[in-house]
């Protein structure tokens, strides 16, 4: 392989572990704003000297903070590209606003709008992507600052009463759709807030001095999976009963969140509960290539340093926590070793140093198929072991490669544009969400020098195909067909 | 911070006294017990955990936080008192209540305005170390040795050479002052301190900024250690510390590396590990052993609680080496139970080691000057320089100051250009 080759092979591969560890959130080591800084290098970086591999990339796994920098990226540089290139990006474009959250997508218009960015085909973008929302009168309610801002930017011509209650709303008397109504309604009368989204309403009962107690049993059925888990705590607080007693269906690494904010005490005494729901969520996750990984070894790093940030909360230990559910639930035969927690893994806590050198030995001693090692990698008790006894295992103990090992890395390090790796031979991959990990594997090869630009070009064009062939999962009512006048 | 004692009976009269100060203590420092755990890098800032394998459970420290706003000013002997952090005060009774306070320096106020001027508290201290209860005393922690190092020589010429002024004579060296900065304001060392990774078993750090050692600190005990690690950043740390955190952008990790002909094994490979891992100790141990001038110390005991003992360190003063002033807690076997240090700069280095001179020879100019190996302009000219300038008499110093801008002139100008 030539060295452009490789050196473009491990760019792209760099940029794909940034793009999916980055939120340009403080982490443990670096600050909000170098990892802006970097991220925003990155991006320039990639998009200036591998255009078609960078739209690719929005196939991929990558959280929705940095897909959203792609879409923006590459719709202010539309210009630049050739028309083949702008038909695949504007597919590829469309499918990924659809996969984002609504209010991660509004929030691409709105940045759009800071640019200034308004060309026909930036228009038709956002006219699609309105035009195929379910309810826009929904949206109006929910997204109602942030649908203005798209509705004039776009020149989007909305459904009458959608466009009167965002730019007018006092005027009728009345809202013939009953959730604009009930939105109307729900100014003057208290009942009426009910109906409404859990995030809308919560801001109106503030307003008409409701009791937080007597709220949230009010909107209880409203709320979603992911505000049912994040209220759970308060709820319990206030002896609100509404909220449920079940643990929601919530992705794995969000559970696992929620179960390292609980109190260690609180831990054993739902213990029962909280691995039921952890192993349900990793049964979902690994769906049908549950228990074909063979024999499995994870070693997870409880260090101090995996406490993560004030805004990313115990983040990587989450990650690690979740991987440990997945793996479980993926292999055949399993062992998980943390570096120094023993006992059940769920009272796992982030304390003392990171000395990995010596438990991946203990993991590899075991001979697994598969070794899988979760950890920022800062291997600092000794600093570089981790390092070498991979080498020495490598070279002297396992030249056949019976055992492959994967580094998993929850966090992104601004100084070098990448996660850090542990040993220079072993495939390290970002990781956001412990459930994508087994597709991000794939890719790892491409770092490590043992496949070819072509190769990772063929991978990359197949994860577009298939993206791009999936029929778009549409949710709740139909698009209402007089919502968007093409 | 408090030193607590624990459930030993006081020997004794039940109280603790302070002992004779006039002898001095064992010189040295037994780290007996303490091993070295690897280092953690952080831009400039390296810190060295020191571990212990067995704890000591009878003596305990804990923090006392004093609002850190507010100046200290610490009694330590009849008509000397110790202030620490007047940032350009003029120290007078300003407020109604009369407790005492220092304004921020000059302020134009309108005589009818009734409120107070802008001021920060006073807060007075009785003694450097002080009984607060039974089995329990409070100390300043390195406020204690750096009194010791202010103190020293503090009471001027024993004999009146007619060379020295009459303030020099009856007061001394009062008042004496030196500067230090705080951790806060060395750059990098907060993000060390906050992302260092604490050992389940760590009693202890070295700090080393741009590879020197800055500061060391023990404590009795892990849980101790775990509460006191913050106040690392309040301590004090001398003015090299804070240049070489400003110089160099980073140091090197030292990186483990394992022989490859010897693993023929699982076993090998995990004989490697702990072969390493020894060389590891070893190494820091030496850093360790290598405590700059530990031999030379003259340490001075200032209280005894059962059987501990609290006291300060002076080095040597030899101003081509480190020099490191403290204060040390140790057991009746001369263990150490606590340690907090302080770098010197090169210039106090000078001072302590022109005032030992000074004091050797009884503050005789001549004498000194020629154990000094230089003459008695050399001496005057060397004292003004470290700022003792005011002690000699004006007539003689600008009779050393003449004759050296004459030599100087005397002297063929280098060539220009």
């Amino acid at each position: 392989m030539s060295l452009s080759d490789r050196v473009a092979c491990e760019d792209v591969v760099m940029f794909v572990n940034a793009a999916v560890t980055s939120t340009g959130q403080r982490e443990f080591r670096a600050g909000a704003a170098e990892q802006r800084m970097s991220l925003d290098f990155l991006h320039e970086y990639v998009l200036g000297n591998y255009r078609d591999l960078y739209a690719a990339t929005l196939a991929l796994d990558v959280n929705h903070f940095n897909a959203a920098i792609v879409v923006t990226n590459l719709l202010r540089t539309a210009h630049l590209a050739g028309p083949d290139q702008r038909a695949v990006e504007g597919r590829l474009i469309a499918a990924r606003l659809r996969l984002l959250p609504p209010q991660r997508a509004y929030r691409v218009f709105r940045e759009l709008r800071r640019l200034g960015v308004n060309n026909r085909r930036t228009r038709a973008i956002i006219r699609d992507w309105v035009a195929a929302r379910p309810d826009p009168a929904f949206d109006a309610v929910k997204y109602r600052r942030s649908l203005s801002i798209a509705a004039r930017h776009a020149h989007l011509s909305l459904p009458a009463e959608v466009g009167t209650v965002l730019f007018d709303w006092r005027r009728p008397k009345r809202y013939g759709t009953p959730i604009l109504e009930t939105w109307r309604r729900a100014h003057y009368e208290q009942r009426a807030l009910y109906e409404l989204p859990y995030t809308v309403a919560e801001g109106l009962a503030v307003r008409h001095g409701i009791n937080r107690a007597r709220f949230l049993t009010g909107i209880a059925p409203k709320l979603t999976d992911g505000e049912r888990l994040r209220l759970r705590t308060s709820a319990r607080r206030l002896e609100v009963a509404a909220i449920g007693t079940d643990l929601p269906r919530v992705p794995l690494t969000r559970l696992a969140s929620y179960v390292l904010s609980l109190s260690r005490p609180e831990r054993v005494r739902r213990g029962a509960e909280l691995t039921g729901a952890l192993r349900a969520a990793a049964r979902r996750a690994a769906g049908r290539q549950a228990g074909s990984w063979g024999r499995v070894v994870a070693v997870l790093d409880d260090s101090y340093s995996a406490s993560g940030s004030g805004v990313k909360r115990r983040r990587p230990l989450a990650v690690a926590l979740a991987t440990h559910y997945l793996l479980e639930t993926l292999a055949a035969d399993y062992t998980g070793l943390w570096l120094s927690h023993r006992g059940d893994p769920l009272l796992v806590h982030p304390i003392g140093p990171t000395g990995l050198g010596a438990r991946i030995l203990d993991g590899l001693e075991r001979r697994p198929d598969r070794l899988v090692v979760v950890s920022d990698g800062w291997d600092n008790a000794p600093p570089g072991q981790a390092a070498e006894v991979l080498r020495v295992w490598r070279s002297r103990l396992d030249p056949e490669e019976r055992t492959s090992v994967v580094h998993l890395n929850p966090v992104y390090e601004s100084d070098s544009f990448d996660v850090r790796r542990l040993a220079p031979a072993v495939a390290t991959v970002g990781v956001r969400d412990a459930e994508d990990a087994a597709a991000l594997v794939e890719l790892a090869r491409f770092s490590t020098g043992t496949a070819t630009f072509d190769e990772l070009r063929a991978h990359l064009a197949d994860r577009v195909a298939r993206f791009l062939a999936v029929p778009v999962p549409v949710t709740g009512p139909g698009p209402d067909d007089a919502a968007v006048a093409a | 911070m408090t030193a607590v004692g624990g459930d030993r009976p006081d020997t004794g009269r039940g109280l603790p006294e302070p002992v004779d100060t006039t002898g001095a203590g064992p010189a040295g420092l037994d780290l007996t017990g303490l091993v070295a755990g690897p280092a953690q890098v952080w831009g400039a800032v390296r810190l060295q955990p020191l571990l212990r394998t067995a704890p000591i459970a009878d003596l305990r420290l804990h923090a006392r936080l004093y609002d850190p706003d507010e100046v200290s000013v610490v009694k330590v002997g009849p008509r000397t008192a110790y202030v620490a952090y007047v940032p350009h005060a003029f120290v007078a009774s300003w407020t109604t209540d009369a407790t005492p306070a220092a304004t921020y320096g000059t302020q134009l106020r309108d005589p009818e305005a009734t409120g107070q001027p802008r001021g920060i508290g006073l807060h007075f201290r009785r003694r450097m170390a002080r009984r607060d209860d039974k089995r329990r005393l409070r100390f300043l922690p390195l406020h204690l040795a750096l009194e010791g190092y202010l103190a020293l020589q503090f009471g001027g010429p024993a004999i009146a050479w007619e060379e020295w002024t009459r303030q020099a004579v009856t007061r001394g060296l009062s008042p004496r002052a030196e500067a230090a900065y705080t951790g806060v304001g060395i750059p990098g060392l907060a993000d060390a301190l906050r992302i260092f990774e604490i050992h389940p078993e760590q009693c202890g750090m070295l700090l080393y900024v741009a590879d020197a050692l800055a500061a060391a600190f023990v404590v009795p005990h892990p849980d101790d250690y775990r509460a006191l690690h913050p106040t690392l950043l309040q301590d004090l740390y001398g003015e090299l510390v804070h240049q070489y955190a400003h110089l160099y952008p980073a140091v090197p990790e030292f990186q483990t590396t394992l022989d490859d002909a010897r693993v023929h094994t699982v076993a090998d490979l995990r004989a490697e590990l702990d072969r390493s891992r020894t060389a590891w100790s070893e190494l820091d141990l030496l850093l360790v052993d290598g405590f700059p001038g530990a031999t030379q110390l003259s340490s001075e005991p200032v209280y005894r609680m059962g059987r501990y003992t609290l006291s300060r360190f002076l080095p040597a003063f030899t101003p081509d080496t480190e020099n490191h002033i403290g204060e040390s807690i140790t057991d009746e076997g001369g263990r150490l139970a606590y340690l907090k240090t302080f770098r010197l700069s090169a210039a106090q280095t000078r001072r302590g080691h022109l005032l030992g001179q000074l004091a050797a020879y009884d503050w005789n100019l001549d004498a000194t000057a020629e154990a000094l190996g230089t003459d008695r302009p050399g001496l005057v000219l060397r004292l003004d320089r470290s700022g003792f300038g005011h002690l000699l008499r004006p007539d003689i110093l600008d009779a050393c100051r003449n004759q050296a801008r004459r030599l100087r002139r005397g002297r063929p100008r280098p060539p220009v250009g």
